[in-house]
């Protein structure tokens, strides 16, 4: 493997990476902070993927679409944490996966009834559509670095958001003691909206800024929810700097893995998930 | 006949019915019979993880696949397998695999276990649709069904509609008679004191651990036998027998018929299969039914939401009889 | 003290510099005490003293962060609950623990069960155990439960409930019992039933107790432990800790032991 090559599957493997940490973060907040198990979570990196498609074709630009689709998933995760999430909190996990499960059958019907079954491309804005040549033969597209470029700042503001805000300081709370947080007054229950619409938010981002490499399809969010389990698994639940190694550990193993041994690379992540469970099984940054 | 009475002989009256069956009518209802027992064992195996030892499991099926998968890799092309070493064989190399993965999931608790389990039956569902092993996301075919052959004569031919539905029937029965011994012994009692309160019978000097293995093993083993039997009835295999939305799919069987009481699991895979039935049937709901799914999930977020004893527990707050075993604690 | 010690031969449990830290709270420091057949070893002291941290450390349900506990000759140190259980180191909870759905007989029956061999013979009725069932009757008996046997244990008083937990710990025939707060929320008439019950469980059984009734810690006590902030203030026989002037300016106040 030469240089070059190398270069571009690391690129890859960490702007992968990178893009799982946002769907992953999103899950592990709402696990470590309302105990909630959401199985639906990859439907709306799913949802996030299909508007940009929707939209850009639409409007006729992605970056259009995406910032008429944020909003939208906010309001959805809004929505579905005060209709159907808010009365799992006291429940069994057991319903929790029950529930989830349903919504995701929900969701995939009805994408199936408002968008079809078809794959789709999405155009890369014109704006990044580039690449920067390597050798003769060998370049790397613009649009990948863009990607991996938000979702480092998009990291960034989370890490301050939740270590340097009074939003994140109640969050930091919430998610040791909900009833301290509550004697003090502070609204819980508005914590745990904004929390999950949070979450719900940064996995549908990711399906809209991954739509151009990707493109859309059925069954789109259910592999990278599983891959994010297994990122929150090694990562610790709960611990978003925990999200952010694992991601980048899982998004360079299976990278490499498919250029390497491409006909183990779909297991590479699941045993190093074994080997963590065996090791540390709290995963690398949960609390034992 | 006072009411125990009536409970006690119940189940060999429903038995007797469900063996004259075939007698009465042995083509499309008959098959989706089959079709309902095989999933009662299923739904019975994952009952007695999550009902009887509180262990969530989101990856069962990959028990259920590897048995149809392990028939179809035994399968010699264009003859019959026999069913005295094949069915023994699927069922061994699903305990193996439960043992395995037990080890190291039973190592996690909550909503990790949950996560893990899922995380393994996928890994279990890449081995197959990436690797040739079974023919790779096309799947593998069983060309001819098992039999039964004592010398040269042939005790028990599955390619006989018939003769699989009694099998299958006789596998569901001993199942259920199996786990409701297995549940009543000390074993069984254990299993529930750690469903209840793990931390109290580690305090009594229970290895709990090693329960929950057993347990797990003995439940991945079942969902073998009645994968091994959904791959003999569709006489096919491809990765979607192992994927989570079977997982998920039993496991709304097991808490739609109730929880924890076995029987529920059986009630729950018939209610489940004829709802879909119903569902995705075109002569009712027109261009709907191709989105039964639709409908089934909005029924299963209901029966998260209000219905979470199942169709039993239902069934006994009608009666004025408590649930005996409360789900959540 | 060394009376005792005289009275009663070799400990058979004891603990040396036995210490646990959560992050950088150390929540028992350097715990030196011995438990003896046929004596109840009391430790005292204030909330957060770390009385139930030591319990836990002792059974199992904490790892020490440093220090020994010897049982039988070894160090048990570092050995999971369970096994902790099985060697014959019995405990109850100072917040009550037990299987709420199920009978108060089966709470019992599935302790005594936990000592049988049998326990994997999966196809024979646990039902059927006489021996496991009468050892369960018995310990409900001495704790005075057998008219409850048929109870769920959720619908138990909470003064029964405690004594619940006491016939579980019984039913695995524990050579040391771990007692931790057996009176709290108990009315008179209960608290002494569970005095004379301690009092008789005394004579063949190693006890510790953690309490804070100070009637029943001086009707109860050979020895006196007293802790604060994780350490041992003070451990002697009752006399010696009453009349101990640290124990006096320190946790007790004075006057209600000069009274006793």
């Amino acid at each position: 493997m030469d240089f070059a090559f190398f270069l571009i599957q690391l690129l890859n493997g960490l702007q992968y990476g990178l893009l799982l940490f946002l769907v992953a973060s999103g899950l592990t907040l709402i696990f470590g902070i309302m105990g909630i198990i959401n199985l639906a979570h990859g439907s709306f990196y799913m949802v996030g993927a299909y508007l940009a498609w929707s939209l850009s074709s639409l409007t006729g630009s992605l970056t259009v679409a995406i910032l008429l689709a944020i909003p939208l998933t906010v309001i959805l995760g809004m929505g579905l944490e005060r209709l159907l999430f808010r009365h799992l909190y006291q429940r069994d996990h057991l319903y929790q996966v029950l529930l989830t499960y349903g919504l995701i059958l929900v969701f995939e019907e009805l994408r199936s009834l408002i968008w079809g079954d078809d794959v789709h491309g999405v155009a890369v804005p014109a704006l990044l559509n580039a690449s920067i040549p390597l050798t003769e033969n060998l370049s790397y597209p613009v649009y990948r670095l863009a990607i991996s470029g938000v979702c480092l700042l998009l990291a960034a503001a989370l890490y301050l958001l939740i270590q340097k805000t009074r939003l994140g300081m109640m969050i930091r709370a919430g998610a040791s003691n909900r009833d301290m947080v509550q004697s003090l007054g502070i609204d819980i229950k508005l914590i745990y909206t904004l929390v999950f619409a949070l979450g719900i938010a940064l996995a549908a981002f990711a399906g809209m800024i991954n739509a151009p490499l990707s493109s859309v399809f059925r069954n789109l969010g259910s592999h990278v929810l599983i891959i994010c389990f297994v990122v929150v698994v090694i990562g610790g639940i709960g611990s978003v700097k925990g999200a952010m190694a694992a991601s980048l550990l899982i998004g360079l193993a299976e990278t490499f893995g498919q250029v390497l041994v491409p006909e183990v690379a779909g297991m590479i992540v699941y045993v190093l998930m074994a080997v963590v469970l065996v090791w540390r099984p709290q995963g690398l940054f949960g609390k034992a | 006949m006072n009411s125990s009475r009536f409970a006690q002989l119940l189940p060999w009256f429903v038995l007797g019915l469900l063996a004259l069956f075939p007698l009465v009518e042995n083509t499309f209802y008959m098959q989706l019979l089959t079709k309902v027992l095989i999933m009662a064992i299923f739904a019975m195996s994952l009952d007695l993880l999550v009902g009887y030892t509180g262990l969530v499991s989101f990856g069962h099926a990959a028990y259920f696949g590897l048995a149809g998968y392990t028939l179809a890799l035994m399968s010699p092309g264009y003859e019959a397998v026999s069913l005295w070493w094949s069915l023994p064989a699927a069922i061994v190399v699903c305990a193996l695999f439960a043992l395995i993965t037990g080890m190291l999931v039973l190592r996690t608790r909550g909503i990790y276990f949950i996560m893990v389990t899922l995380a393994f039956a996928q890994m279990l569902f890449f081995v197959f649709h990436d690797t040739k092993l079974g023919g790779g996301s096309d799947g593998a075919y069983i060309y001819v069904k098992p039999s039964m052959r004592l010398g040269d004569f042939e005790l028990v031919n599955l390619e006989k509609a018939e003769q699989f539905y009694w099998l299958v029937l006789f596998l569901m029965a001993a199942a259920y008679l199996l786990l409701h011994r297995v549940l009543d012994s000390s074993f069984g009692r254990a299993l529930l004191g750690i469903k209840v309160n793990e931390h109290r019978m580690r305090a009594l000097g229970f290895p709990v651990f090693r329960y929950q293995l057993a347990s797990f093993t003995l439940a991945g083993s079942l969902a073998g036998i009645a994968g091994y039997l959904a791959a003999v009835q569709y006489g096919f295999v491809n990765p979607e027998i192992l994927s989570w939305h079977q997982s998920g799919a039993v496991l709304m069987m097991v808490i739609l018929g109730g929880m924890g009481t076995l029987y529920g699991a059986v009630i729950g895979s018939f209610a489940f299969i004829l709802l879909q039935e119903v569902l995705s049937n075109q002569a009712w709901f027109g261009a709907w039914a191709k989105h039964w799914q639709l409908a089934m999930g909005i029924l299963i977020m209901l029966v998260a939401l209000y219905l979470p004893q199942g169709l039993a527990g239902l069934a006994q707050k009608f009666r004025g009889k408590p649930v005996p075993e409360s789900a959540d604690d | 003290m060394t009376e005792l010690a005289a009275m009663n031969g070799e400990p058979i449990l004891s603990t040396k510099g036995l210490s646990k830290r959560f992050g950088g709270l150390v929540a028992v420091s350097d715990v030196s005490l011995d438990l003896h057949v046929g004596e109840v070893h009391v430790v005292i002291g204030p909330n957060g003293a770390g009385k139930t941290t030591l319990t836990n450390l002792l059974s199992g349900d904490l790892l020490p962060t440093s220090g020994q506990v010897m049982f039988g000759g070894r160090d048990i140190a570092g050995c999971t609950s369970d096994h902790i259980s099985r060697l014959g180191i019995g405990r109850s909870y100072q917040k009550t623990n037990i299987f709420l759905p199920f009978t108060v007989f089966e709470n019992a029956r599935l302790a005594a069960q936990s000592r049988t061999p049998h326990a994997l013979k999966v196809f024979s009725r646990a039902a059927d155990y006489a021996e496991i069932n009468q050892r369960a009757g018995a310990a409900l008996e001495a704790a005075g439960l057998s008219h409850r046997a048929q109870r769920i244990a959720a619908t138990l008083s909470h003064g029964e409930q405690r004594q619940l937990e006491i016939a579980m710990c019984l039913a695995t025939q524990p050579r040391v019992l771990l007692l931790d707060e057996p009176l709290a929320g108990m009315g008179p008439h209960e608290s002494q039933r569970m005095v004379e019950l301690i009092k008789k469980l005394t004579e063949d059984h190693a006890i510790m107790l953690i309490e804070h009734d100070m009637d029943a810690v001086f009707a109860l006590a050979h020895r006196l432990t007293v802790m604060v902030n994780g350490e041992v203030l003070e451990s002697g026989t009752p006399d010696e800790v009453r009349s101990s002037p640290a124990v006096q300016l320190a946790y007790l106040g004075g006057e209600e032991l000069l009274h006793d």
